[in-house]
């Protein structure tokens, strides 16, 4: 069975007078009952505002979404708004990046909090109360009664991003979608907040959609991960695969740019040379050819589909994608330089 | 200010900068270390309480008149019964003034109230359901801004019945428009904030966000414009009395038909025009500083 099934999702931004936008480029996945799914990519690949389109959020002039989104064999993007709206809260929930800007600065802790259980939960009064300071001491807000009548300023971070985690699962949603839950977070309050997800996504049976830039958070998460570039999935792969044996060269660019613990010291960093904005248009080639340095001649002509691999089972949008097992992580070659 | 302590201030107030919550509460701090704005709510505070209690405060009746003593080229001037001298009726000019004051506060206050609230209906219409909704609207008020305020005010009053209701509606229309336009812009200013999205991603209802979310987040610049306009509708409150468009019942006092009033006697009781003309410009005086204090302490861009 399957929770999730977003079908060759695209999304284009137009604006009177300028070239349209394909923001997201066909995208397909599925989510199961309670999963964690990170989708993976630099900033501007097209995963936030996948996120967006599932959740029906974008703007409904500019942005034109094809293809389909089913939640529990229903297509979010034919329903009525008003129906979506009824889901988005209850059966479908995000949690985003800034939680400074993300909670109303002219509203208490409470308000926000009790307003979803009005919302969907029609709880009232003394009983709503009651129920978000349980909810922010699920969370691990201390003093969780007397911080409903505090201001979001009067609150740090850390405790900001919890009592927005306290709102999105208020009513258990079947899906929580995290937007970079922990990008805007003190490094030391990322690892507390990622720990708290996934306490909490394993406790209420919700499936988690992560949506990040960094590794590390889906190597301590997810169960599947999809590695986005320019709006469409480039490799997919459970952990184990990815991180085993990454194929793509944009994955294993990312992998090997992140720092470790484990690497030597002295070796730096190898970053992906250029920036997400080298890319060719999917129709001429492959979008990441301006920046792969295992480009083939076929990589600007046409683009490559997405193909099971043969050895590792994981789909790959490549031509010419490392040898399962062969050099990727960077750490042969580092290895080799310090002997 | 030690420089630790005045950076601490920078960064706490980085850290807050956007949050209004704590913007009203610093603002009101920083109005309360204010002197221009101490002053200035001072001198709205004398103006109040001059309004409200004027039956206790005035030496005389301001509408009983003793007119033995006038001729045409003598007013009598001050003296220790009539502190200001008598007007050209032989009314006590002191009384008459605090008893003014009545007159400009209730024609402030009510023109104000009514201005800024169906300006701000339809400044929250426009600004938070956009579109057509939201062109049409603005397109109304364009219009009403294109003629200049007081000529407006001039035209509806005058259509009216003069009345002191005349006035107070003739300047609540012409601040309708100037309080539309501030709330739209405010507004669509917030619209598309990330607490709005949140507010959607849980599925609070567009009214709802608009009322909740949206509108509580876009007052700051219409409080200040408030107390700005507030001034400006003491101002035309007492242009339309000079010129005759204030209240049928010509004994009532209103500072604009006093300094009307005393133009053949500009020569013999140059007093009579200066009182009035001063009331107005302390009432007016307070409002203002108070004003611009508050959006000094509103506006981070303006804090030093």
């Amino acid at each position: 069975m399957v929770l999730l099934s977003v079908e060759d999702l695209h999304v284009t931004f137009s604006h009177r007078g300028r070239r349209e936008l394909r923001a997201v480029d066909g995208v397909s996945f599925q989510v199961e009952p309670g999963a964690t799914v990170g989708l993976v990519g630099e900033s501007g690949c097209g995963k936030s505002v996948t996120s967006l389109a599932i959740m029906g959020l974008l703007p409904p002039r500019g942005a034109h979404v094809k293809g389909a989104v089913r939640f529990d064999g229903e297509d979010l993007l034919q329903l009525p708004p008003a129906q979506l709206r009824a889901l988005r809260g209850r059966e479908l929930a995000m949690v985003f990046q800034d939680p400074q800007t993300s909670l109303n600065p002219v509203l208490t802790i409470g308000r926000q909090v009790t307003e979803v259980l009005e919302r969907h939960r029609g709880l009232r009064g003394d009983e709503a109360k009651r129920e978000a300071a349980a909810l922010l001491d699920r969370v691990g807000i201390p003093d969780a009664g007397r911080r409903l009548k505090d201001y979001p300023h009067q609150l740090s971070g850390g405790m900001r991003q919890r009592v927005m985690i306290a709102i999105a699962l208020a009513c258990k949603p079947r899906l929580l979608i995290a937007d970079e839950p922990t990008t805007a977070l003190d490094v030391t309050i990322q690892a507390q907040i990622l720990e708290l997800l996934k306490e909490l996504v394993a406790d209420t049976g919700t499936a988690l959609v992560m949506i990040t830039h960094d590794l590390g958070v889906v190597a301590g998460l997810c169960d599947e991960v999809h590695v986005m570039y320019s709006g469409r999935i480039v490799e997919s792969a459970d952990r184990r695969g990815l991180f085993g044996a990454p194929r793509h060269p944009y994955t294993t660019g990312l992998l090997a740019s992140v720092p470790r613990l484990d690497s030597p010291r002295g070796v730096p960093l190898r970053p992906i040379p250029g920036s997400p904005r080298d890319t060719l248009a999917w129709a001429e080639g492959c979008a990441f050819a301006p920046r792969c340095t295992r480009r083939v001649e076929a990589c600007t002509t046409t683009a490559p589909d997405l193909v099971v691999d043969a050895v590792t089972r994981h789909p790959v949008r490549c031509y010419n994608p490392w040898p399962p097992g062969g050099e990727p992580v960077a750490t042969s070659e580092r290895k080799k330089r310090l002997t | 200010m030690s420089i630790a302590e005045s950076e601490a201030r920078l960064l706490s107030t980085e850290h807050t900068g956007d949050i209004a919550g704590s913007r009203m509460r610093e603002a009101f701090r920083q109005l309360r270390r204010n002197p221009v704005a101490i002053l200035g709510a001072a001198l709205i505070t004398l103006f109040v309480v001059v309004a409200v209690f004027a039956p206790w405060l005035a030496p005389h009746s301001p509408t009983a008149g003793d007119l033995s003593q006038i001729t045409l080229s003598h007013v009598p001037g001050p003296s220790a019964e009539h502190p200001l001298g008598l007007d050209t009726q032989g009314r006590d000019e002191l009384s008459r003034i605090i008893y003014g004051a009545r007159a400009s506060l209730l024609i402030g206050v009510v023109s104000l109230s009514l201005g800024a609230l169906v300006g701000m209906l339809i400044g929250a219409l426009a600004g938070g359901l956009g579109g057509w909704v939201d062109s049409l609207l603005m397109r109304l008020m364009d219009i009403m801004l294109a003629v200049p305020g007081l000529l407006f005010a001039i035209a509806v009053a005058a259509v009216l019945q003069p009345s002191l209701r005349s006035v107070m509606i003739a300047i609540a229309v012409v601040n309708v428009p100037v309080f539309a336009r501030l709330l739209r812009a405010s507004m669509i200013g917030q619209r598309h904030s990330d607490y709005v999205l949140a507010a959607r991603s849980i599925g609070v209802r567009r009214w709802r966000i608009i009322v909740g979310h949206v509108l509580p987040n876009s007052l700051a610049p219409v409080i200040v414009q408030g107390t700005l306009s507030l001034a400006t509708a003491i101002i035309d409150a007492a242009g339309l009395a000079f010129l005759g468009l204030g209240s049928a019942d010509p004994s009532v006092p209103e500072w604009g038909r006093m300094l009307a009033d005393t133009q053949q006697y500009l020569q013999s009781a140059p007093q009579l025009a200066l009182f009035p003309g001063l009331a107005i410009v302390v009432s007016v005086l307070g409002f203002n500083l108070l004003g611009d204090a508050l959006r000094e302490a509103l506006d981070p861009k303006l804090r030093r």
